[in-house]
């Protein structure tokens, strides 16, 4: 169950004015299970990368291996590989088309062939699971609003039951509560269901929160390929590639320059939090202990 | 797929054609098409012919680019060709095959005809390949600006055509990630009968006029934001300005047309039936 990378490059419009080179070797590697974070500039290659993931785009060359099997392979059954890798793209919204919520979410389950009974069933199950109340199912998707409809959207992909899920900026766009509750629900999925997930973002503070590893893109090719600790130590590298790293590094690493003994790995701000505690803790007992003398 | 159309595609480079008044561009144009009406002989072929050759090279757009934008208009020239090769009676029958026959002037008809075509779409896509769809929607308006007089709305029919111009690309792309999405959700676009296959096309199309409309109420949100209340009283940015290689152009142009007549009239050049 992973998905293996070797020397992929992708090259757009091949042969005309237009040519541009958007991956440039990448070699890469996701296990099953794991929780990957993908950040990037703007044209980066970040969705053009997720898109190799379930075959959506054919590499120029190289190889993406899904289990050990070439994709690109001839015979490779490719709808086969998109039940299993579910794609969510940047405002999945737009591509409601259905009557009501629940025949939208259907049409995945539906398209792998399932009888009526059991598309019903999993749409269900997918609706439940992405949080949106049952009194919305039978109106239409165009009715609801943002957060719901993109609710609808990742319900649609879930509703396939994926092994791998992959997001590209699942949250751009929605309010802080919307966007917490997707992610929490995504890691929640990541967790009891043994969800692989790839998840594209701008925000710092999510990928250190959730990811288990990060990888940073840059011009067509990865970075850095680390966890997201090591990969915000290198803050200053970051900066100059249009990133940042989140608030806490940046706090942490003023505190510890003023003389404050923390930890400037901190990436949460649940960490730092407690690492200034102790932080605080340990030089106030120092400085009890000097004046008891 | 849909990327590979390159009639009506701007070609970026740097030429003189490229930077020559968009003005300049559609009167030549207009004056190229009406040339190729104005002789009857092989002679007129040949400084056309010229003339074309010329001028691609002066616009640096690949012949191989050009070439590749007549492909959708290969079938159109077939039949015209057959037509006019089988259905004209005129001279000498030079070929029978049971009660098809070729006359001298059907050849001549057929060649001429197919020629003209090839020149027709050859000398327009070269408009196209060298003028931004913003310049010639410019040099369009601009040009029809005297019929502002008799009450057309010249502004307004500029602006639809830009903005129809620019949401082309918008949309085949908006097009192409609700394919993928779809694709990415198990849909079938391929296999199936007529029927299965139009029908495929519904989770494509909703989404695609759901997405135009909105865009479309932006769009009108967005100018009426910035107090665009048409074409009265309103400025450019870069408005047109004639350069001295622009009226050059325009000399370059009368001399041409010129030849053509003068070359098409009283050169006669004649090779076996043309």
């Amino acid at each position: 169950m992973s998905i293996k990378i070797e020397h992929l490059n992708y090259v757009y419009s091949q042969g005309t004015a237009y040519e541009k080179q958007a991956l440039k070797d990448i070699c890469l590697e996701i296990p099953h299970g794991e929780f990957v974070g993908i950040i990037g500039h703007t044209g980066s290659g970040k969705s053009t990368l997720i898109q190799h993931l379930n075959g959506l785009i054919r590499a120029t060359s190289g190889a993406l291996y899904y289990n050990g099997e070439n994709i690109y392979e001839e015979n490779y059954n490719l709808r086969a590989l998109r039940s299993q890798v579910g794609l969510v793209f940047q405002y999945p919204e737009h591509q409601l088309f259905e009557i009501d919520v629940l025949t939208d979410v259907c049409f995945g389950p539906k398209n792998q062939g399932l009888p009526k009974e059991e598309c019903e069933k999993r749409a269900l199950e997918a609706l439940k699971l992405v949080g949106l109340k049952e009194k919305y199912y039978k109106s239409s998707p165009f009715e609801l609003s943002g957060g719901q409809k993109r609710r609808v959207a990742i319900a649609g992909v879930l509703a396939m039951r994926p092994k791998v899920l992959v997001l590209d900026e699942p949250t751009a766009g929605l309010d802080p509560k919307g966007r917490d509750d997707i992610l929490d629900q995504i890691a929640y999925l990541h967790r009891e269901s043994d969800l692989t997930v790839v998840l594209v973002s701008h925000s710092m503070e999510d990928i250190a929160k959730y990811a288990d590893r990060l990888i940073v893109m840059n011009h067509g090719e990865v970075q850095y390929n680390d966890s997201p600790k090591n990969v915000f130590a290198h803050y200053r590298e970051l900066e100059k590639m249009g990133l940042a790293a989140p608030q806490v590094t940046y706090i942490m690493h003023e505190l510890k320059e003023k003389g404050l003994s923390v930890d400037a790995d901190a990436t949460t701000v649940k960490e730092a939090a407690d690492s200034i505690m102790n932080a605080l803790a340990g030089a106030s007992s120092a400085k009890g202990g000097a004046g008891n003398d | 797929m849909i990327r590979d159309i390159t009639i009506g595609q701007y070609y970026p480079a740097k030429s003189v054609l490229h930077r020559l008044d968009p003005r300049v561009k559609l009167v030549a144009t207009v004056l190229y098409l009406i040339s190729l009406f104005l002789f009857k002989n092989i002679s007129g072929y040949i400084v056309v012919t010229i003339f074309l050759v010329t001028v691609i090279r002066l616009s640096k757009v690949p012949f191989k680019y050009i070439m590749r934008g007549m492909k959708p208009i290969l079938m159109i020239l077939m039949i015209t060709l057959l037509f006019n090769l089988f259905l004209t009676r005129d001279g000498d029958i030079i070929f029978r095959i049971w009660k098809l026959s070729i006359t001298e002037g059907g050849l001549r008809n057929a060649v001429f005809m197919a020629m003209r075509l090839l020149y027709l779409i050859a000398g327009s896509s070269l408009m196209t390949f060298t003028t931004t769809p913003n310049e010639l929607t410019d040099g369009i308006e601009s040009l029809l600006k005297p019929l502002n007089k008799v009450h057309v709305p010249v502004h307004e029919i500029a602006m639809m055509m830009s903005i129809a111009l620019r949401f082309i690309p918008i949309l085949l792309e908006e097009t192409d990630k609700i394919m993928k999405a779809q694709i990415a959700r198990g849909a079938d676009l391929e296999s199936g009968n007529m029927l299965e296959k139009a029908k495929a096309m519904v989770p494509i199309l909703v989404p695609l006029f759901v997405s135009a409309f909105r865009r479309a109420n932006d769009l009108a949100m967005a100018m009426e934001a910035r107090c665009y209340r048409g074409g009265e009283g309103r400025t450019k940015m870069n408005p047109l300005k004639y350069h001295s290689r622009d009226y050059a152009a325009y000399l370059f142009m009368i001399a041409y047309i010129i030849v053509v007549v003068c070359v098409g009239r009283f050169v006669p050049i004649h090779i076996w039936v043309f």
